[in-house]
């Protein structure tokens, strides 16, 4: 299992994503994680949490502030990220070195439920990674977060099975990318696309400091 | 604690999540993503009431609950958020945000209902978008993914709302 990635072919370019991550029957390769495919995991999180208390982003304050529009170090972090990552994993990929996991698009999922996401997100004020970190940092009120987080999403899997055949197929267009909807080669919209977001990062660094 | 900001400059810190993505996909073949998690563990869970019905669920076929790399992201990501406070002189052990106090009062039961409450919300809003914010709003819409920006944008929408009516 080591570094099957490295091994794989690197798709056509004009790939259209693989097929989704969620597909059924995805997981048969990898249904007995490999010792030191979990201890990565727990390592990545690790840094991954380490970053997000680092950043201030597990703080109910911070995090409240971006969602009044009253602080913008979430905007920062992930456009930063957003930037960075993008040019990385899209280069990696070029040289064959990475397989891409785009998420399948349902325009009436991912509405609604980022609508629902959202209006959860307020009540307990913090996401599912940062509330993680919170509860690292001693925020105790995580725990009933952390709770609810498990009792919700068994609740969603009660419904999986109407949600499937209703809501999730309505408006799915598989795993489309930005550069294909707008009919534009990816290499040349990410030439376009990576300044537009260094320009936002250049106004949140000189408006909003 | 410093509750305006992080102890470290964002877009650093914003840098260097990015580069944790380039990461985890070369050496694990995955993106960020932590909400799935929370849903394997509670699949688990599920298996300790009933085991018959939780594999009958459509998600559980799908997402067998166990514990993988997601699974153990999320609980390096608890420990990552302590050790960076920790060495930071920013652990502290608190049940009620200041924020909070100072517009719902200091009733303990208060913030745990709503806490709870919002996170059952959030978590099946999650699965139902597909993601939550590192799965869609980092490493969907780092891979230019259609679905992760409008979802993104309805995370804010979602939550500046109501974060407008509880704060407003």
């Amino acid at each position: 299992m080591a570094k099957k990635s490295a091994q794989m072919p690197a798709e056509p370019l004009a790939g259209k994503g693989q097929a989704g991550a969620d597909h059924p029957g995805k997981e048969a390769a990898d249904s007995a994680p490999a010792p030191r495919q979990l201890l990565l995991g727990l390592v990545f999180g690790i840094m991954f949490g380490f970053l997000l208390q680092k950043g201030g982003v597990a703080k109910y304050e911070v995090l409240m502030g971006a969602l009044l529009l009253t602080d913008f170090t979430v905007m920062k972090i992930m456009l930063s990220a957003i930037l960075v990552g993008m040019i990385g994993i899209f280069g990696m990929h070029a040289l064959g070195l990475v397989k891409l996991h785009v998420k399948p698009t349902k325009y009436a999922a991912n509405i609604i439920g980022g609508l629902i996401f959202g209006i959860g997100f307020a009540l307990i004020g913090y996401c599912p990674g940062t509330g993680a970190a919170a509860l690292g940092q001693g925020n105790l009120d995580a725990i009933p977060g952390i709770a609810g987080l498990l009792a919700g999403s068994y609740l969603y899997a009660e419904f999986s099975k109407k949600l499937s055949a209703t809501v999730l197929t309505w408006g799915d267009r598989g795993c489309i990318m930005l550069p294909e909807l707008i009919g534009v080669g990816r290499t040349a919209f990410l030439f376009a696309f990576a300044p537009a977001i260094l320009a936002v990062l250049a106004v949140l660094y000189w408006f909003a400091p | 604690m410093n509750l305006s900001s992080g102890a470290w400059d964002p877009y650093l810190v914003g840098a260097l999540i990015g580069v944790l993505s380039m990461a985890t996909f070369y050496f694990s073949n995955k993106p960020l993503g932590v909400s799935t998690a929370y849903a394997r563990v509670a699949g688990l869970l599920g298996y300790m009431v009933s085991k018959p019905h939780t594999d009958a669920l459509k998600f559980y076929q799908d997402k067998s609950p166990k514990v993988e790399w997601e699974v153990m992201l999320l609980l390096g990501t608890v420990l990552g958020g302590f050790i960076a406070a920790f060495s930071g002189g920013e652990f502290n052990a608190s049940f009620i945000p200041p924020m909070w106090a100072a517009q719902f009062g200091n009733d303990f039961s208060l913030r745990l209902i709503v806490a709870f409450v919002g996170g059952i919300v959030m978590a099946f809003g999650a699965r139902l978008a597909g993601g939550c914010t590192s799965g869609h709003g980092i490493s969907g819409t780092l891979q230019l993914s259609v679905g992760s920006w409008i979802a993104l944008a309805a995370f804010f929408a979602g939550g500046a709302i109501t974060a407008r009516v509880m704060y407003g």
